[in-house]
């Protein structure tokens, strides 16, 4: 305690001249942060209470674009059940599977440094346009998927015609690329200290308890910073719905970045296509509240 | 601890199998499609394309009289060979090469400018520190989608649209929080010593940091360059709204292109294209395992 205070104390005198130089290395994210980040962040808050054509100067019209999208567009009420549902549907599942693969893989076995390449792969390709592609393929009414289902007796599944399955599917290839959050359980599964689990064992714990008592407490960190990102990423998913589907079929995938692409920049209403970022920013930033302040139950962090 | 049993072992091995031939068979499928005709393509359960057994070469020797093994062996890659020499503008070695005009100095920039500002939040003691600090966390979780709209209208004043500036300047301007925070983390864990002696040495903060600090930083800037590569090759949605002109397209332009452009679309060649456009990142995970691995795992880690 006195020690802590007596440091503060060495802390506390006065900036030096070196420490002054710190602000010429911060110019470049100085300049950035204010061009880029904050100056946009307050406009497109100013656009969302326009009405903004690109190219004609923005004219206020106050609520307008926000009682418009919740009131009279049917298309922006699809597409926040379908941001809903992947969002629901693609973050546990990720989390999860690439959780269980990561416990899985976490043993001396030979080969496994070789499994764990392996899973890594699909997470190479993002959200890139090729996967894309494959997807539409893969599963396509007469596409190797349905091949092998009527191999085996059943019908031909209508993946991306069937407003049932088209946005189930489009998850199934974002859940495909987990291994980046699997190399990140692996880490931490690697940090925790064998002897807890030893002490559990001897308490006689069974696994199941030892997964909730001492596994997911000692990762609970990094389960917590993947929750966060994958939710914020998944709110934004573009590329899967754009590329394969363009939304249908019966907008069941037109997701709020797609919502946001074509009115933004196919129709060009800047201002209500900023309203939109914004409905999509107070979510995540809801979500994020709700994680933050629900972790305090389950995350710990031991200093 | 528990001994494994043989069956327990072998029944670990086959599941490894298992999930690692389910993962990775679309890519292997992808691989394989490149060498298929739609018809082979659509309806079958099979992988093996039909041209690379003996059925295949046969049936094309019989078509083209005279014709050697070696011209044959050329022919099987033609789907590939069409895509890379394409028609017109729409060739992927064109696309190829903007990819590469657009990526390798966006890479160099992050690289260069977050490393600065890392340098300033992990090895200075100024005021407002904190404040600072808390916004770059902050930007951490802003999303693209909200800055986007202003950014563009920004952009179009300027006249940067249609050019790859969109993507230099944020990245010289480290607008990439997460490169910053990932080094700053990085730095943290270098002993303070080393740069105070320099210091006291009468070293200046530049010296140090490029004659001291860098060397040490090297398998954590190949981290985050490997990382910055990857989701700018891949980014769709910043290319669809910078880049109008099929001339500077990159390859996800150019792949979404191929999809839209042709009434009947040859999936072969578009399967190879997909290909052509993944192997830069397979090569790259290949060549730099390591650093992909360590990247992903220590960003989340000491959060």
């Amino acid at each position: 305690m006195t020690n802590t205070v007596a440091q503060r104390k060495i802390k506390r005198r006065k900036y030096s001249r070196r420490d002054y130089q710190a602000f010429l290395y911060l110019a470049p994210w100085l300049i950035g942060f204010l061009v880029l980040q904050l100056y946009p962040f307050i406009m497109s808050l100013i656009y969302s209470f326009c009405n903004y054509q690109l190219g004609t100067t923005p004219v206020f019209n106050g609520l307008e674009n926000y009682i418009r999208l919740f009131n009279r567009d049917a298309d922006f009420m699809k597409s926040l059940r379908a941001t809903g549902i992947f969002t629901i549907v693609v973050v546990p599942g990720k989390l999860i599977l690439s959780l269980a693969v990561a416990m899985f893989l976490n043993r001396d076995m030979k080969g496994i440094n070789f499994a764990r390449t392996v899973y890594y792969i699909p997470s190479l390709f993002g959200g890139s346009v090729a996967v894309s592609v494959l997807w539409k393929i893969l599963f396509q009414d007469n596409g190797i998927v349905n091949a092998w289902i009527n191999a085996l007796g059943g019908r031909t599944i209508q993946f991306w015609g069937d407003p049932r399955y088209a946005l189930g599917t489009i998850c199934s290839l974002e859940i495909w690329q987990f291994g980046s959050s699997m190399v990140m359980f692996l880490a931490s599964l690697k940090q925790v200290p064998k002897s807890l689990y030893e002490a559990a064992a001897i308490d006689g714990a069974n696994s199941w308890h030892q997964f909730w008592h001492v596994t997911i407490p000692q990762i609970s960190p990094i389960l917590f910073f993947n929750m966060i990102m994958q939710t914020i990423q998944a709110l934004q998913n573009f590329t899967s719905s754009s590329v394969i589907t363009n939304g249908g079929p019966l907008k069941s995938t037109y997701v709020m970045g797609l919502k946001l692409y074509k009115e933004a920049f196919t129709n060009f209403k800047m201002g209500y296509a900023s309203a939109i970022s914004w409905v999509m920013f107070l979510i995540i930033m809801i979500v994020t509240l709700l994680l933050f302040r629900f972790s305090s139950a389950w995350v710990s962090y031991d200093d | 601890m528990k001994k494994k049993t043989l069956g327990n072992k072998l029944f670990s091995y086959f599941l490894i199998i298992l999930i690692g031939v389910i993962l990775i068979f679309p890519i292997v499928w992808m691989f394989c499609a490149a060498f298929k005709t739609n018809e082979e393509i659509f309806g079958s359960t099979g992988l093996l394309p039909k041209a690379w057994t003996s059925a295949g070469l046969q049936a094309w020797m019989a078509e083209n009289e005279g014709g050697s093994f070696g011209q044959y062996f050329v022919h099987l890659f033609h789907n590939f060979a069409e895509s890379w020499l394409g028609t017109g503008r729409n060739s992927y070695a064109t696309f190829f090469w903007n990819s590469f005009k657009l990526v390798i100095p966006t890479v160099i920039l992050t690289l260069v400018s977050s490393t600065l500002v890392a340098y300033g939040f992990a090895r200075f003691n100024f005021p407002g520190k904190k404040l600072l600090f808390g916004i770059l966390i902050g930007t951490l979780m802003l999303p693209n989608a909200v800055v986007i709209i202003p950014r563009y209208a920004m952009y179009a004043n300027w006249g940067w649209v249609d050019t790859y500036m969109p993507f230099y300047v944020p990245a010289a301007l480290a607008a990439a929080p997460f490169f910053v925070y990932m080094l700053i983390q990085f730095m943290r864990g270098l002993p303070r010593d080393l740069d105070e002696s320099a210091y006291i040495d009468g070293c200046s903060t530049l010296r140090t940091l490029v004659q001291i600090l860098l060397p040490l930083m090297v398998p954590a800037l190949f981290s985050a360059g490997l990382f910055q590569f990857m989701w700018t090759y891949n980014d769709y949605f910043n290319s669809l709204v910078f880049i109008n002109s099929a001339t500077k397209y990159t390859v996800s332009l150019g792949l979404r292109l191929s999809l839209d452009g042709e009434s009947v679309v040859n999936w072969g060649k578009m399967m190879a294209a997909s290909c052509i456009a993944v192997l830069p990142l397979i090569i790259l995970f290949f060549a730099a395992q390591k650093y992909f691995v360590e990247g992903i795992a220590t960003t989340g880690m000491k959060g």
